[in-house]
């Protein structure tokens, strides 16, 4: 047992101790994996965003997580292609470079979320979590059946996008990058739930004719609120299709929608590191239980069962001495 | 005689066959606590739900300071300066004491977009939210989570998120209810002197509060209101000892 802070500190210490042990000990599929608990990772902390903090549970996602993915998949894909992308009032060319690509998917990402929260947010409860679902399956089969950028088969990309100063080539690099963003988004994560808008939200999940009664609108915090989560999660859904050099509709699936969720709920709801916790115990399951049996989810299913049951404050909360939000 | 801070004219609410509220005209002037008392299930509650804003009237108006704000949200009437306290506590249950009253000084200053500067460190908020805890006496509870507060002391606490919207009117759904007697003395006073910053309009059931408070008292049943008048007036009424007070008065 020890103080959220240090356990926080301790998790984020080890997602980087690890890669840098296998890149001393040149085992490149270890710092993929590590690559991989961090961008998943920041894709649940968005959730985390709109789920731990707003109080929305939002079952649809993945509809950010493969904006970003597919952002990064288009533009790279006219970039190697060498052919201008036709926005129809004009054309622009694609592009290879990291941090564009990210402004775009976290862009397009935010406009989603308007449009998407703005409809979403008339309800609440079950009707919410529905909704939210659907929206994810009109993206899926819409990415299915989009030709143009390989539509069920997806895209391949067959260089990874640059970021100036770095070859992105090398697993090592390419990980410091995600750590940076994941780290980075940690720290305005916790900034932001000390802050006035911090403080209404919190409220608002929690007593809602209690903000309404001090003046203050609680959908409207909320709204915000899923903004914010879907931009971090179409970050990372950027990140992700860098990873793989690859984007397909699978990306926006409902099944992935849910996975994030497990990750969440795994490592601790509301908890800042709770998503990062979440993802690694999950990739960690994934590849050691899924080199014993094909049928490794339902280790997860049990464990999953136990951390609802007997630790609703999940990983975190069960380690952590400090009392959550949700405990 | 002055303007009503609040009025409402000819409220009417059903549910279903059941009138809860049935044409209802009252006023709340500057300065005076004007009480309303009624058995149970008299609609006293139903009446505070319109008028903060919980539940839309089927018919009649609901203005404060002149302005008719019968369609407006409960947000938005707080927001003109309408303060209420809740039957049974509305509280943020895992946040500190200090965080909920930091709700109300929020509230009230609208400066709620701001995403980055920790909100316990901006002082003028934290002293309207501290001055609040110190006037209704919780201020040594300041950091302990509101779960751990007893029953009165989250009583004192939605006292205090009120006074930190610094309203123009108050509404206190039985502020009393559960405090024990020292507690309902205490609270007692201090409503005393309030009413020099806000009239309130009070739902007690606690009588001797009432008649110890009270400037006018409306007295409610079925739904409608049976007498309004000085505390006097209400004691001598027989149509109020026979709905009513019977012996107790």
């Amino acid at each position: 047992m020890m103080s959220e802070r240090y356990l926080n500190a301790g998790v984020l210490i080890a997602l980087l101790i690890v890669p840098i042990w296998a890149h001393l000990a040149d085992a490149p599929y270890t710092i993929t994996l590590a690559t991989r608990v961090a961008i998943l990772a920041l894709a649940a902390v968005g959730l985390n965003i709109a789920l731990g903090l707003g109080g929305l549970v939002s079952l649809g996602h993945a509809v950010f997580f493969g904006i970003g993915g597919y952002a990064m998949g288009v533009l790279a894909h006219h970039a190697q292609t060498y052919t201008a992308l036709d926005l129809g009032i004009f054309t622009v060319d694609g592009t290879k470079s990291m941090p564009i690509i990210w402004l775009v998917a976290v862009g397009t990402s935010a406009v989603a979320a308007v449009i998407i929260g703005a409809l979403s947010l008339r309800t609440s409860g079950v009707y919410f979590i529905m909704i939210t679902l659907a929206f994810g399956q009109m993206f899926y089969y819409f990415a299915i059946s989009w030709s143009t950028y390989g539509g069920e088969d997806g895209l391949s990309i067959y260089l990874r996008n640059d970021f100036p100063g770095l070859n992105t080539l090398i697993p090592i690099q390419f990980f410091a990058i995600c750590f940076a963003v994941l780290s980075l988004v940690l720290l305005l994560q916790a900034g932001v739930s000390r802050s006035a808008f911090g403080l209404a939200l919190n409220a608002a999940r929690q007593a809602p004719t209690r903000v309404e009664a001090v003046g203050l609108n609680p959908k409207r915090l909320q709204f915000v609120a899923f903004i914010l989560s879907a931009t971090i999660t179409g970050l990372a859904g950027a990140l992700f299709a860098d990873l793989n050099r690859f984007v397909s509709p699978s990306m926006f699936s409902w099944q992935f929608s849910g996975e994030i969720m497990v990750f969440v709920i795994l490592g601790g709801v509301g908890r800042l590191c709770g998503p990062v916790v979440g993802a690694a115990v999950f990739v960690l399951l994934e590849h050691v239980l899924g080199g014993l049996t094909e049928f490794w989810h339902i280790y997860l299913g049990l464990i999953l069962l136990i951390i609802v049951q007997f630790a609703r404050g999940g990983i975190v909360g069960l380690l952590a001495t400090d009392r959550g939000q949700h405990g | 005689m002055a303007d009503p801070i609040l009025e409402t004219r000819g409220l009417s609410k059903s549910f279903g066959a059941l009138k809860a509220s049935d044409d209802i005209s009252m006023t709340l002037k500057p300065g005076e606590i004007h009480a309303l008392i009624g058995p149970n299930g008299a609609g006293k509650s139903t009446l505070i739900q319109q008028i903060s804003g919980a539940l839309q009237p089927d018919a009649g108006t609901i203005a404060l300071m002149g302005q008719d704000v019968t369609g407006h949200s409960m947000q938005a009437r707080a927001k003109a300066g309408l303060a209420r306290t809740f039957q049974i506590s509305n509280l943020v249950m895992k946040d500190t004491v200090l965080q909920n009253v930091m709700l109300g000084a929020l509230g009230a200053s609208g400066r709620v977009w701001r995403f980055f500067s920790p909100i316990l460190s901006n002082q003028s908020l934290l002293d309207v939210a501290e001055h609040a805890l110190e006037r209704v006496g919780l201020h040594d509870h300041r950091d302990r989570r509101t779960d751990e507060l007893s029953h009165g002391q989250r009583r004192q606490l939605e006292v205090a998120i009120a006074l930190t919207l610094k309203p123009k009117a108050f509404v206190m759904d039985e502020p009393m209810a559960g405090l024990g007697a020292d507690g309902s003395k205490r609270l007692t006073g201090f409503l005393d002197t309030l009413r020099n910053e806000a009239p309130i309009l009070l739902v007690e059931h606690d009588m001797d509060a009432v008649f110890a408070l009270a400037d006018r008292i409306s007295v409610l049943v079925y739904g409608r209101i049976i007498a309004t008048g000085s505390v006097y007036d209400i004691r001598a009424n027989p149509d109020v000892r026979a709905a009513y007070l019977g012996d107790e008065a």
